[in-house]
């Protein structure tokens, strides 16, 4: 437990029994991704059914990587995945951000029905829309497009109450001051509000990517068109395409992971300081 | 919301509040965002309550049949394994995910610099997609995966076990995956709420000579249980609705005889595709949001009642 003394402990029992567990979990949960590694670098002469297993390969090789990339075109599936998640990221700074300024900061007639509105829209859960959503998307010409696949979620109920909130926390003051000197709504949302919650927009740009990035049931019941496939959907043959060589389908998912991995090292904070702001909330 | 001015009445057209009271411009603001969740999240849940109680089907919109699509669940096997697999995964997952993750949040609250390396890592996981993390682990729990040629290399066991192609052992290997993907997701939830908890109490818990284990029962976990609370909800929600990993995991067919189904791949499977029997699908989405609405006010309710003791 934290103590005030923290700086003058002197290793105990308790102290190498709490570093064990924690070293112990670090493994559990970072060892498949480094087994991973090592397989998608394994060449024609290791042994993968060694024992005991063999964590650093023998004859490392690329071979792997460019036996995917020539069987399944993950470039393209990347790209298609990059423009799904770049609409979600924008529809989502700028709807939610737009919406929550109305909800948060004017007060108008009506305001309470359209909060109520979006409070609704998080309480469905996706399963209960999902086939309705598809015959609707199926029905506007949408079904196989990226299109198709981002709509439903390009403005997220959580992220309009999120940025609510985040709005009806600022003080009134500099709005009040904006007004005194003839500033309009739209004004002191650019000049006055926005610049004031960057932290929380970066949060809901962060999160709307990665669940854009990761999503996996909706583009598979979007997408007919592997030309069209998002990466979740086309790793998915990863398993049908190599099932006799492990290698290869750990090429795969090794290169499906570098994007987000970079992301996520780059933007870590933000991952933390959202999940917390939401934590704390409930 | 700014009480300042709900204290002060609104003078006439002055305040920058009572300006907006008859004008478009808020509307305006609000509309994408509206329209998307009204067309695409509240319009598909009333077509859902109507396709519920229709025999349609994805080329044919289909009459109103009453309630013959609940009936026929009763009899549809496949309904009662997927119900079954998806209850005994909010049964199994969710006490792992209530505690497994406070304890660690615990352990590594006190860790000073090392913090932030093991927070990193047990996050990784957590950003990954589940295809991703169900291909590595049908990589390693394949019948000559990492998993168990390190058994056998122990002698623990003489035969591969087959961890993806028996019913239960698929079960359980992929509510193993769910804890594992989400363990850094819940600790970090917690890490956050362990840092509100008073510094003093867990000095004067070492002053009364209290242990690791008696200082974690008697002063972490009332500090956090409200986020226990909390934790309890989403995770057996997203338990309920699992769909990644078995999919995956079984390559997309739900298991032997599909003895893997769960809740959303049953729906996956009856809404799509050319033979998609939408009508049906809805009505199990619509059985499905009824029990996640019951999982959360069952919790909501056993919370006030913790409360009250």
């Amino acid at each position: 437990m934290p103590t005030s003394a923290a700086g003058r402990r002197r290793v105990t029992p308790g102290l190498v029994g709490r570093y064990l567990i924690l070293i112990l979990m670090a493994v559990l949960l970072a060892g498949p991704l480094i087994w991973q590694l090592s397989l998608s670098l394994k060449g024609a002469g290791d042994d993968l059914y060694a024992r005991p297993p063999e964590l650093i390969p023998g004859h490392p090789t690329p071979a792997n990587f460019a036996t995917v990339l020539d069987r399944i075109p993950v470039p393209h599936y990347l790209v298609n995945s990059l423009m799904v998640a770049a609409m979600a990221v924008a529809g989502n700074v700028v709807g939610a951000t737009c919406a929550g300024y109305a909800l948060g900061k004017l007060r108008f007639r009506g305001r309470g029905v359209a909060a109520g509105i979006f409070v609704a829209a998080l309480l469905v859960p996706a399963e209960t829309v999902l086939i309705s959503q598809f015959l609707l998307v199926r029905g506007a010409g949408l079904a196989n497009t990226l299109l198709g696949v981002v709509l439903p979620t390009i403005v997220a109920a959580l992220n309009v109450l999120l940025m609510r909130n985040a709005f009806a926390n600022l003080p009134a003051e500099f709005d009040e001051a904006a007004v005194i000197d003839g500033a309009n709504a739209w004004q002191r949302f650019i000049r006055v509000s926005v610049p004031q919650v960057k932290g929380v927009i970066t949060v809901v740009a962060i999160f709307a990517f990665v669940g854009s990035w990761n999503d996996f049931l909706w583009p598979l019941i979007v997408l007919s068109d592997e030309d069209n496939y998002t990466l979740t959907v086309g790793l998915n043959r990863l398993r049908g395409t190599f099932y006799d060589d492990p290698r290869l389908i750990a090429a795969g998912t090794i290169i499906a992971l570098v994007p987000i991995v970079t992301f996520f090292a780059m933007l870590q904070r933000y991952f933390f300081r959202g999940l917390e702001a939401g934590g704390l909330k409930g | 919301m700014t009480t300042k001015h709900k204290a002060s009445p609104p003078r006439g057209g002055d305040t920058a509040l009572a300006t907006h009271r008859w004008r478009v411009t808020p509307w305006l603001f609000l509309l994408p965002g509206l329209a998307v969740v009204t067309l695409l999240v509240l319009v598909p849940f009333l077509n859902t309550l109507r396709l519920a109680f229709t025999d349609s089907m994805l080329l044919r919109p289909g009459d109103f049949v009453g309630l013959d699509n609940f009936r026929r669940m009763f009899d549809d096997e496949r309904f009662g394994t997927a119900l079954l697999n998806s209850s005994l995964y909010v049964v199994c997952v969710v006490p792992f995910m209530v505690v497994l993750p406070l304890v660690l949040a615990a352990l590594l609250s006190g860790a000073g610099r090392l913090m932030g390396f093991f927070r990193t890592t047990m996050y990784l996981p957590v950003i990954m997609s589940p295809v991703i993390v169900g291909l590595i682990w049908t990589n390693l729990l394949d019948k000559q995966g990492l998993v168990n040629e390190l058994l056998g290399t122990l002698k623990m066991v003489a035969q591969p076990v087959p961890f993806l192609t028996d019913r239960w052992l698929l079960l359980f290997s992929a509510m193993f995956v769910t804890v594992w993907t989400g363990l850094g997701y819940y600790m970090v939830i917690y890490l956050a709420a362990l840092a509100n908890i008073d510094p003093s109490l867990y000095d004067a818990a070492a002053m009364d000579g209290a242990g690791p284990v008696r200082t974690f029962l008697n002063v972490t976990v009332p500090g956090v249980r409200s986020t226990m609370a909390l934790i309890g909800v989403l995770s057996s929600v997203a338990a309920f609705r699992v769909f990644g990993e078995i999919y995956v995991l079984t390559d997309g067919t739900g298991g032997v005889g599909g003895g893997d189904l769960t809740m959303t791949m049953l729906i996956q499977r009856e809404g799509t595709g050319l033979q998609a029997r939408t009508g049906y699908a809805g009505a199990i989405s619509l059985v499905m949001s009824v029990i996640l609405g019951a999982l959360l006010i069952a919790q909501l309710v056993m919370q006030r009642k913790q409360r009250t003791f």
